[in-house]
């Protein structure tokens, strides 16, 4: 009896502690599906789902089929740190996700513990200053992005003063504390350094204030929804001055909300599906067909973290989750032999990322490449 | 000065659309006691309804149109038969506590049947600048102004100089002898549900192409309306749109002045403060209840 019951209880441990099967590859996804981060998570998601098909069809990785799941963070840390636990229970390969740098900082040290890399959207400088050998990103961070940020305003835009709007959460206040050295680095003054919340709906006042700073250019580093509503407050208040940001400012989800109001905002985009770059487009028509929309830069970076995952293993030439990680670091992946990549890339130490970026500008609906930005050490 | 005329006249913009969702509350509790917590989601729904037409090919100003008759309906006329009808006989606690619940099932509705994700809503008017005292001013500011006190001075105009305002009226102050006297106290009842839809519909039109069209976009206009009716004064309507357009500067100025992270804190200290020393309300009127 007792042996019976050892062997239901195995059988029964074996089936719930992985849903994945022999021949093929678990991938647990936890990302913002809900909640003010639904623009963020959707695209992730959907890249990802493009990049499973797309590997899946082509004879998986290794010979292996990868089976993804995908969790609701609904944009908050604490959900995300449970689901990041619960996914981690069914054993996978790898944890792709989440977005939200402040989700990414209570999730990624339980991957970590669990030996398994953990491929993320976050972009806060801190993520990948913390050591840990298993986080990494899908963009740039704070540190590679900002430094041209703040060089295009001083440089460029020849601007003496500048107003910094920011989101007051993890990757708000990263992007504020990296751009504002910088800024002040090459004399330019901040004359004014104004937190907005996340979720915010009414920016009449923030942009009152931006108004009456007198500055020759605003830095804007909110989420996308909350870029929409700035931008339409800042043409409803008559504001003209030149407008810069990072990826988001400019992203494909902001300028569809703010429509015309949009126009002439311009940023620093580490990823764009505007890039005159032959493979971006052909990931764009995909999307496209697959989805019916055009997806922002998480699309692409969901896409991409599969593609980071098939490279590793691939370069391990065998199943190996542990090994993974190890195998990324320094992996330099070249879009000429693995097209999927769609621009050269290489991996660091710490997981951040070097390659290609793009200076854009919104222009009727659309983001026009300004400036095709090289590899830093190509 | 500039800063600061600007920042009362969007403060006062959002405080017209605070009061148009404030006055739902007070004509719902004068008229059947009753306190919609799903207020908020009443002001979101329109919104996707115009959406939902917009998207079946129908230009604007029919979508807009139709959108208000379909809130009329299902917030209006629906609302009453299938929620409060059947939960006011159990008491005003239970259908608080109902209107809670569809609060919360008509976010998770719109959200797995439209999307999670914020879509874009057009303007009644356009994004344009007028000169004011040599000031630029956003014409879609005034125009929401504007909009929103016609719709709530009409208001008061039908409930103060028309028979059926009056017979409203009437049945608000005393449901017993206004049926006694021949008033068609269930009629009144609901129309005043018709109006708060009306109305709510009619914020929804104006607030969504500035919030975005979004499932959760009905929590903070609810919040706020609620707050601005308490103020105000919830047992009158004039209660109601001084509420909501002292709500809509003070938060203004809060988060120009105060913190943008404390602006929500600044309405709700006053809140307390109304409780505590004028629990009627800035212009409400002091009830007497016998226990």
């Amino acid at each position: 009896m007792n042996v019976k019951l050892a062997l239901a209880g195995a059988v029964l441990s074996a089936v719930f502690s992985s849903t994945a099967m022999a021949g093929q590859i678990l991938l647990a996804d936890v990302a913002e599906l809900s909640g003010g981060g639904a623009t963020v998570g959707t695209n992730w998601k959907n890249g990802i789902d493009l990049a499973v098909e797309e590997i899946n069809a082509a004879g998986g990785i290794l010979g292996n089929t990868i089976v993804v799941t995908h969790a609701d963070s609904q944009s908050s840390p604490s959900v995300a740190k449970q689901q990041v636990q619960k996914a981690l229970d069914s054993e996978p390969y790898a944890l792709l996700g989440p977005g939200y740098s402040g989700s990414v900082k209570v999730a990624a040290p339980l991957a970590a513990e669990a030996g398994i890399a953990n491929i993320m959207g976050g972009e806060a400088a801190e993520l990948t200053k913390a050591g840990n050998k298993f986080l990494f990103r899908t963009s740039f961070g704070q540190q590679s992005s900002m430094p041209k940020v703040a060089r295009f305003i001083a440089k460029d835009l020849k601007a003496k003063s500048v107003a910094l709007v920011w989101v007051n959460n993890d990757f708000g206040k990263g992007g504020r504390d990296t751009v504002k050295a910088e800024l002040e680095q090459l004399g330019v003054k901040i004359v004014a350094d104004l937190s907005t919340e996340a979720g915010q709906a009414d920016f009449a006042a923030d942009v009152g204030k931006v108004k009456a700073s007198g500055a020759d250019a605003a830095f804007v580093y909110l989420n996308e929804e909350e870029s929409a509503r700035i931008l339409k407050e800042l043409k409803r208040q008559g504001v003209t001055l030149p407008l810069v940001g990072e990826t988001t400012l400019t992203g494909q989800k902001v300028i569809e909300l703010a429509g015309a109001d949009a126009n002439g905002a311009m940023a620093h985009v580490g990823l764009t599906t505007d890039a005159p770059v032959p493979e971006i487009k052909a990931f764009r028509e995909r999307f496209v067909k697959k989805y019916n929309y055009v997806p922002d830069h998480n699309g692409l970076k969901g896409y991409l973290a599969v593609q980071m995952i098939k490279a590793g293993t691939e370069k391990m030439g065998k199943l190996d989750p542990k090994g993974l990680a190890a195998a990324l670091h320094g992996l330099t992946i070249s879009a000429a032999k693995q097209p999927g990549i769609l621009m050269d890339v290489t991996i660091s130490d710490t997981g951040d990322l070097d390659r290609q970026s793009f200076l854009v500008e919104a222009v009727n609906g659309k983001q026009v490449v300004k400036a095709v930005l090289e590899k830093l050490n190509k | 000065m500039n800063a600061l005329f600007d920042l009362i006249l969007s403060g006062l913009a959002t405080g017209a659309i605070y009061a148009l969702v404030a006055i739902g509350f007070t004509l719902l509790w004068q008229t059947s006691q009753t306190i919609n917590f799903a207020q908020g989601e009443f002001v979101m729904l329109p919104a996707f309804f115009v959406l939902a037409i917009l998207n079946a090919g129908a230009p604007f100003w029919l979508s807009a149109i139709i959108g208000v008759l379909l809130s009329a309906v299902v917030l209006g006329v629906l609302f009453k038969l299938i929620v409060v009808d059947p939960m006011l006989r159990h008491g005003v606690l239970p259908l608080a506590i109902a209107t809670m619940a569809l609060s919360v099932g008509i976010k998770e509705s719109v959200k797995q049947f439209y999307s999670a994700e914020a879509s874009p809503f057009p303007s009644l008017l356009p994004n344009t600048q007028l000169t004011i005292w040599g000031s630029p001013v956003s014409l879609q500011n005034i125009g929401v102004l504007v909009f929103g006190l016609a719709a709530v001075l009409s208001l008061n105009l039908f409930l103060e100089r028309t028979s059926t305002g009056r017979q409203m009226q009437a049945t608000a102050q005393n449901p017993a002898v206004a049926r006694i006297v021949g008033i068609p106290v269930e009629r009144m009842i609901m129309l005043t549900f018709l109006i708060n839809a009306v109305l709510v519909a009619l914020a929804s039109l104006l607030v969504t192409p500035v919030y975005l069209a979004k499932f959760s976009s009905g929590e903070v206009l609810g919040q706020a309306a609620f707050v601005a009716a308490i103020v105000g004064g919830f047992n009158q309507v004039r209660g109601a749109i001084a509420g909501g357009l002292v709500i809509g500067v003070v938060d203004n100025l809060a988060a120009a002045y105060i913190s943008t992270q404390y602006r929500a804190a600044v309405p709700l200290a006053m809140l307390i403060a109304i409780i505590l020393f004028r629990p009627q309300g800035l212009v409400g009127r002091a009830e007497e209840r016998t226990v």
